[in-house]
């Protein structure tokens, strides 16, 4: 038989070996941008405005334009082609959006306006403050429902905090990669990545559940077994289902990624890496969590730790 | 197979042909008009402002945060919100209260977003305007002077005025300072106002706009009711109650009475929501309005009349707008992508489950359009994060499937006959089936929360199509795929258990 659990230290440490560059990347963002990811006008309030013009031109050249109209500090970015041109800017009027265009087509000819957006500084803060209630709430929400669903399996809290746990994993590996590419590709948070966010945890725990499910189910049918075992067993059966599961889930988030609309590209990329490191997380994580737990390792690994400087 | 399984399979077969004529894509919609009953409702895809192009804008109201807005404002401004919308000819607005102190509206296919968010940020005039001829239909748009002289520029906001006579032309504004009161107004040299009355008194002109436009003059504003309420006439039709303050009464009576027979329409920023007929001289400044109404709209017009103008200042707060053809390039695409990521899904349940694998495909492609006649009948407005919830649930919900079927499997195996092994896949994966959904759905239902305290309407919409998706998953690829199979394995049966590559152990 296939031996996970008895492997369990060199997944967490593979887990650790991704989530560690996010937490980096994370850091870095705090940093610079004061949040674990860089955020969109949707949070820090501002103005977008994306214009197409009939040729290309360069992002330098009408960040100038932008600036000889009054504008602090825009930012400037081209998309594809670069006749695409994505403006950024603190919060504008859109008396001030005209006057940009008409200087803009003096300088570089007609262009079509594809996108304005304008969000005030009063809905940026309110919106930030209920993206993070939301994600506490869907957390607490899922660990309440966890504890009640498994509540005549002994120990059912310890099945909610390790489901948590995996989900807490995927939240890092998500907001890590977005934060990667925030701070490389200048990725940014809109209302859309907390709805990534917020899925990834809906099917991370989906995930764990159907492996709890079967220990939920096997602890009672071999009671004389090692309970490290009953896991393993538990996790060997429900490993074909999860990777077929898993596989068509991801057939029709890489197909939208690859041919799918612009626009979702990165709510979609967000997705795909939360459900990657969900599937992985609640086989490799959550599951071998709850073994060690049992066999009391958190405690021994603590007090390893503290014995080993005593040693050296 | 059990007669209940039959009953079953012709409830699923009558359901498929029922979504297939929704899904279909040139559905005419139900249109029934006999024994006094007409029903006319069109069955197609609402589809969101990212998909449309459109602007959608988020109005606060402006005022200190500690001041308290009551919802009674807050709905008030949201029907004068959405009168301005339908003045402005927009096909399939949506105005609503999002939170407690804020209105969305979108507005689909508008092509000069700039002008429509003008037009919302007008104050919201009423005027009682002087009319001699004919009935005025509701929802005509006129000039008057009222709305030249007190609204300055706030007021001539460029809302495309439809009047009868002319092409839209926009308002004049005048350069003097007019600010007299509605009252005081004064007739002008307008074509088709032959017969202002002669008690208003005439202090000032005021610059009129083009000749050709008529301008009505404005009797009296919002500003003169002291309160309006619901009633009933002798008949038990509803009616609307005004009072007017004492010096509105003044100016009411005169005109009325000088006016008996003729109409008085009643304007709300410039278009007409009443034109009764003057029956009598009034005099004591109290007034009813008859018309032919329903309860629903007197309420309505009495919630306008109370509130002619906004009860609350409006601020824009957040706008968004986008191009129609981006929101087309990305339906193609995404739809296109959809399909080919589907096209997989089903080729992978074929290969590696066969036989269960091919009813599966079936109860997924029903399960497709089942959704998908759901989104239209609903209606839900369908954003790209709305398409890309229903596709990701299209190719979650064979997961039920996955579950059900490798537990088959393994009860095979464990050397079961076939008939019960079917059953013990079905009955055994259902819990894991339901608990694992119920947090998706839990997580779903947090997210339609925030998508509509914060007009998030992208959110709202990947919420709905997902949850819709998961609970209508949970029946087919439960209900429909275990029928499916009960049907096949009665007629092919035991037999099956000898071509295990049919059911891919």
């Amino acid at each position: 038989m296939l031996d996970i659990i008895g492997k369990r230290k060199w997944y967490f440490l593979l887990s650790a070996l991704i989530i560690i560059p996010g937490l980096v990347a994370i850091g870095v963002s705090f940093a610079r941008y004061g949040a674990p990811v860089r955020l969109g006008i949707d949070f820090t309030s501002g103005s977008l405005l994306e214009v197409e013009f009939e040729q290309a031109v360069l992002p330098g050249d009408v960040r100038a334009v932008v600036e000889s109209e009054g504008i602090a500090d825009p930012r400037v970015q081209t998309v594809g082609d670069g006749r695409t041109v994505v403006i950024r800017t603190k919060t504008i009027e859109a008396e001030t959006k005209l006057a940009i265009e008409a200087a803009l087509e003096r300088r570089f000819g007609s262009l079509t306006e594809l996108r304005f957006e304008t969000v005030g500084p009063s809905v940026g803060r309110e919106v930030t403050r209920a993206a993070v209630a939301a994600v506490v709430v869907a957390a607490l929400g899922i660990l309440a429902y966890i504890v009640m669903a498994f509540r005549k399996v002994p120990n059912a809290f310890r099945y909610g905090v390790c489901a948590l746990a995996a989900m807490l994993h995927d939240i890092l590996v998500a907001v890590g990669l977005f934060s990667l590419m925030g701070l490389l590709a200048g990725w940014e948070a809109d209302a859309l990545f907390l709805t990534a966010l917020l899925t990834v945890i809906g099917f991370s725990v989906q995930d764990t559940i159907v492996v709890f499910d079967r220990i939920r189910e096997n602890v009672p049918k071999r009671r004389g077994e090692p309970y490290e075992l009953i896991v393993n067993r538990s996790l060997l059966e429900t490993l074909h289902r999860s990777l077929a599961t898993q596989l068509n889930a991801m057939f029709v988030l890489i197909a939208i990624l690859f041919f799918g609309g612009a626009t979702i590209k990165q709510f979609v990329a967000v997705m795909l890496i939360g459900m990657l490191s969900g599937s992985y997380s609640s086989i490799f994580n959550a599951v071998p969590l709850l073994v060690v737990w049992e066999k009391g390792e958190i405690r021994s690994f603590f007090r390893q730790l503290r014995r080993q400087p005593a040693v050296q | 197979m059990r007669a209940r399984d039959k009953r079953l399979l012709a409830a699923i077969v009558a359901v498929a042909v029922f979504v297939a004529w929704v899904v279909w894509p040139a559905n005419p919609g139900i249109h029934f008009h006999a024994l006094g009953l007409g029903i006319d409702r069109d069955i197609k895809v609402r589809q969101g402002l990212d998909l449309s192009g459109g602007v959608q804008v988020l109005l606060e109201a402006d005022v200190p945060a500690s001041e308290a807005v009551t919802r009674e404002q807050m709905d008030a401004a949201r029907a004068i919100a959405e009168n301005r919308v339908n003045a402005l000819g927009v096909v399939e607005p949506n105005v609503q209260l999002v939170g407690n102190r804020r209105i969305l509206v979108e507005l689909p296919g508008v092509a000069d977003p700039d002008e429509a968010v003008q037009a919302l940020r007008g104050t919201g005039l009423l005027e009682f305007i002087v009319w001699v001829s004919i009935d005025l239909e509701p929802g005509t748009a006129v000039n008057t002077t009222g709305r030249s002289a007190v609204g300055g520029a706030e007021t001539a906001s460029p809302t495309p005025e439809v009047t009868p006579t002319t092409g839209a032309t926009p308002l004049a504004t005048p350069d003097s300072t007019p600010s007299a009161p509605a009252a005081d107004v004064t007739p002008t040299a307008a074509a088709g106002d032959a017969t202002a009355t002669p008690s208003a008194p005439a202090q000032e002109a005021t610059p009129g706009p083009t000749p050709e436009e008529p301008v009505y003059r404005t009797v009296l504003t919002g500003k003169d009711l002291k309160s309006v309420s619901l009633g009933t006439d002798e008949y038990g039709k509803p009616e609307i109650d005004f009072v007017l303050n004492p010096e509105g009464a003044k100016v009411f009576a005169e005109h009325t009475r000088a006016n008996v027979g003729k109409f008085l329409a009643i304007t709300m920023d410039g278009v007409v929501i009443s034109c009764p007929q003057i029956q009598t001289g009034i005099t004591e400044g109290q007034g009813r309005i008859t018309g032919k109404f329903t309860l629903a709209e007197a309420r309505a017009l009495v919630v306008q009349l109370k509130y002619g103008a906004l009860p609350v200042p409006l601020k824009v707060v957040e706008r968004r707008t986008v191009g129609p053809t981006l929101g087309q390039d990305s339906v193609a695409r995404t739809t296109r992508a959809g399909v080919i990521g589907l096209v997989v899904v089903l080729l992978f349940m074929l290969v590696y489950y066969r036989l269960p694998g091919a009813l599966a495909d079936l109860a997924l492609i029903m399960y497709a359009m089942v959704t998908f006649a759901l989104f239209k009948l609903i209606p839900v407005t369908l954003t790209l994060p709305g398409l890309t919830g229903f596709l990701l649930s299209v190719g979650m919900a064979v997961d039920a499937n996955i579950l059900i079927f490798e537990r088959m499997k393994e009860e095979l195996r464990h050397g079961r006959s076939l008939g019960s092994a079917i059953e013990a896949g079905f009955s055994r994966a259902w819990t894991s089936i339901r608990d694992s959904n119920l947090s998706t759905l839990i997580t779903c239902c947090i997210l339609f929360w925030f998508g509509s305290t914060y007009g998030a309407s992208a959110v709202k919409g990947f919420a709905v199509t997902l949850f819709l998706g998961v609970v209508v998953s949970m029946f087919t690829a439960v209900t429909v795929t275990r029928t499916f199979i009960r049907a096949a394995f009665a007629l092919m049966g035991e037999p099956l258990r000898e071509k295990p590559w049919l059911l891919g152990v």
